[in-house]
């Protein structure tokens, strides 16, 4: 009965948990394009930030899945953790789990294979991300054991509340950055000026691969 | 058959001066009046490779390359 319980608690603690890892996630991701810089933080901090968080992310939902099946009471299978809506317990709300879980996963991949997807195609499968966040909070409110009341309900209202201003200010201030940023002529010569390697210079340790 | 050592090279159609291969090159990337970066000729000495590789990496447009062409 002890270990039942604990599984339950620990299913509930990591779904509270991937969500502000996922939340933080998506703030990140939507301050990048606005070139948001200091000294004590430089770009590559936030980027390097953005990555590895949605990897823990991961990690936590891999737990909050596993505990969630292990736990035999709600009787939630392996499957019903990536096929939406087949489940017996709460189909709804568990299969819109799912469907975060999927986009997450799907965002995950194409972003390390980025390089192999190319630039444009892994920008448009990014959007992807404006749907997994929703989704995934609508299913911790919708079926969330601590979600209608207390201060998981306030935590997740500061979530909601902090992604909608970030996406306001991206919206309004994104395309100015960029307008910004754009020179008279792109095919530009300095990029191709030859310049000599320095000596004794090594790369910033510690930085985002 | 001698295997040519990479360089970096930038797309400056693709590069949209994010700066973030002048953050994790300092000393060795500079960037222009407009923020788009003044890249070092010739092969990336072996030194500075895991540093090139990681700033390749992060560029947020994948503009930054490592060629050997």
């Amino acid at each position: 009965m002890a270990v039942v319980t604990a599984l339950w608690y620990f299913a509930r603690g990591t779904g509270v948990v991937s969500l502000l890892l996922l939340t933080g996630t998506m703030l990140l991701g939507l301050l990048g394009p606005l070139r948001v810089s200091s000294d004590g933080w430089p770009r590559f901090v936030l980027g390097g930030l953005h990555r590895n968080l949605s990897l823990l992310v991961v990690a936590f939902l891999g737990i909050h899945v596993a505990s969630s099946v292990v736990d035999t009471y709600a009787g939630i299978g392996w499957l019903d953790a990536v096929v939406p809506f087949g489940s017996v317990y709460r189909p709804v709300w568990l299969g819109l789990g799912a469907v975060a879980f999927d986009l997450l996963l799907a965002l995950v991949v194409t972003s390390l294979l980025r390089r192999r997807i190319g630039h444009r195609p892994w920008r448009v499968l990014h959007w992807l991300a404006y749907a997994c966040w929703p989704v995934a909070v609508v299913h911790a409110w919708g079926t969330g054991t601590d979600a209608g009341h207390g201060w998981v309900f306030l935590l997740t209202l500061v979530c909601v509340a902090a992604v909608a201003v970030a996406v306001a200010v991206r919206a309004v201030l994104g395309p100015r950055r960029r307008a910004r940023a754009e020179r008279p002529d792109p095919v530009g010569t300095t990029a191709n000026r030859p310049v000599a390697y320095p000596r004794g210079v090594a790369g910033r340790r510690g930085a985002a691969s | 058959m001698a295997v040519t050592a990479p360089h970096l090279a930038v797309d400056p159609i693709a590069c949209q001066a994010h700066g973030l291969c002048a953050e994790l090159l300092p000393g060795v990337v500079t960037l222009d009046e407009w923020g788009y970066p003044i890249l070092p000729a010739g092969p990336v000495p072996p030194a500075l490779r895991a540093a090139a590789r990681r700033a390749v990496n992060a560029c947020p447009v994948l503009a930054l390359r490592l060629a050997t062409d």
